[in-house]
């Protein structure tokens, strides 16, 4: 009869968050700015239909990196969580922070007791009345939150786009300065580094971007895309 | 009832399982008490006592019209138990989604519930496939949910809703027309349902022309609202005691709009100016439009 070797459980926890880290590194990364009217979402996305931004409810979207397949997964759970949520009580009962919860449940349960925990982290954001009130919560592999302020940068290069958000992030920006900031940041990333000649400029088709409108009655998830899209990133005067 | 989370607060399976779009379809398996269908109904009558107490609140008449750049959807604000006016500010033309609305007419605490449910419908489509439904999708939506109801119309309980929208592909405002059994007919250029229909019906054919902008449609909205009010107990004329106007909306290419009661205050005053003396209005048959 053959014994089964032993693993400390602190080195099977190790291996499969190296695992998750490691798949989620490989990816393109997304970044979450907020601003005066709003949380802005962006990321190098060159495809229309596979999206890794998305709405949730009214006030609540969510984006993701990492594996497809598992991210459209928890996406779609919180479509149904949040429709559910919002039928059978009001839809403004419908928060993030039950959402956040919800998804972290599940991720730390899927780390736990499944052999391949989940290669994705997400972020779960909802727009208040004013930037005060404004929620994002970040969610990793194993089911942790943190309630981040400001902004968030997950995905390839994360360590280089949050120094370059950290060193240009301020209060009360508005739409189009903290989209601007957002696609120079996602243009910081480590291949940019090792060039060194600043950040790499992003062409407008290549990025996918979304923004919960402040200003927006009921659903505040827009798409920005085309001339708007263009619109914004041109630098003013 | 296992709503939300399960004990350990994750996200039930059912949640995660690969599945249809359709929110109606999920929850019938997920927690099919929150639907309306799920609700047996009890033989017997309502309880009564006292005026219109044994009758369920009904909604009454709701015009349709499509013009150049869209349509214009309009309901009157009455809902009557009977012989008695159950609320005198009911809405009943509700946006369904960025490019259509519903009015309701019928058994008006199972069509709100109804429509509610549409709404949530096409919106979880919408988020699922990450597209808009398209207007022949919708409008065969709403059928199955009215046959879904069908047991409580053969018991009394029938809603009758009245579906226009932009139809972003064919590009113009388009009607959809529905009878108990959920049957639906596209309707060409104006529609009614409801209890004042017929009134209103004879008078957007007389005051009906092909081409009308916004402004003259809403107009005419309202001036069959009012033949059906001066006609139909059951339909409420606009109360300008309590300053309570139609609901009006239009459905165009950019989107869905409520006509806001500010801009509707001077054409329901039109009307009725119109009218002072001359209780039939001018059809514009001696050359003034009306």
């Amino acid at each position: 009869m053959s014994v089964p070797f032993y693993v400390s459980p602190e080195q099977l926890m190790k291996d499969k968050a190296d695992y998750a880290r490691k798949g989620i590194a490989r990816g393109r990364a997304v970044v979450v700015v907020a601003c005066a009217d709003g949380i802005v979402f962006a990321s190098e996305n060159p495809s229309r239909a596979l999206h890794k931004i998305s709405e949730i409810y009214d006030r609540v979207a969510f984006a993701a990196v990492g594996k497809y397949n598992e991210f459209e997964n928890l996406r779609v759970a919180g479509v149904r969580y949040a429709d559910v949520r919002g039928y059978s009580y009001d839809r403004s009962d419908v928060t993030a922070r039950g959402l956040a919860n919800a998804y972290a449940q599940t991720l730390g349960a899927i780390f736990t007791t499944e052999s391949k925990p989940y290669e994705v982290e997400i972020v779960v954001a909802e727009v208040g009345r004013d930037p005060e009130t404004d929620q994002v919560y970040r969610l990793t592999y194993d089911g942790s939150v943190a309630d981040e302020h400001g902004f968030v940068a997950m995905g390839g290069s994360a360590e280089q786009i949050t120094a370059k958000l950290r060193e240009r992030w301020e209060p009360g920006l508005s739409l189009a300065a903290a989209l601007q900031l957002a696609v120079e940041a996602l243009g910081s990333d480590a291949a940019a580094e090792a060039a060194g000649q600043g950040p790499r400029p992003i062409a407008a088709d290549q990025l996918e971007v979304a923004v919960l409108d402040r200003s927006r009655e009921r659903r505040t998830f827009r798409r920005l895309t085309g001339p708007v899209l263009a619109g914004l990133l041109a630098p003013v005067g | 009832m296992n709503h939300s989370s399960d004990q350990s607060g994750r996200l039930p399976a059912a949640f995660l399982r690969p599945g249809s779009s359709s929110f109606t379809e999920f929850v019938r398996e997920y927690s099919p008490d929150v639907l309306p269908a799920a609700r047996p109904l009890p033989a017997g009558a309502l309880p009564g006592g006292g005026p219109g107490a044994g009758e369920a609140p009904h909604a009454t008449t709701i015009v349709a019209i499509v013009f150049a750049g869209g349509v214009v959807m309009a309901g009157d604000r009455r809902a009557t138990a009977g012989p008695v006016i159950a609320q005198r500010d009911i809405t009943k033309v509700f946006q369904t989604d960025e490019h259509s609305c519903a009015g309701i007419a019928g058994v008006a605490g199972l069509a709100v519930e109804m429509i509610r449910l549409f709404q949530v419908e096409l919106e979880h489509f919408e988020k699922l496939e990450g597209t808009l439904m398209s207007f022949e999708g919708k409008a065969n939506r709403l059928s199955t949910m009215i046959r879904g109801n069908l047991g409580l119309a053969m018991q009394g309980l029938a809603v009758v809703p009245l579906f226009a929208g932009y139809d972003l592909h064919a590009g113009r405002g388009r009607i959809v027309g529905y009878d108990v059994t959920g049957g639906r007919s596209e309707e060409r250029d104006h529609h009614t349902v409801g209890s004042g229909s017929i009134f209103a019906r004879g008078a957007l054919k007389k005051l009906y022309r092909p081409g009308m902008d916004e402004a003259q449609t809403v107009r005419v909205a309202l001036e069959a609202l009012w033949d059906a009010a001066d006609d139909d107990s059951a339909t409420g004329g606009p109360d300008l005691l309590r300053r309570i106007w139609p609901v009006v909306g239009v459905v165009t290419a950019a989107g869905f709009r409520k006509v806001p009661d500010a801009e509707l205050e001077p054409v329901v005053e039109a009307v009725v100016a119109g009218r002072r003396g001359n209780p039939g209005g001018n059809p514009g048959i001696t050359g003034q439009e009306a």
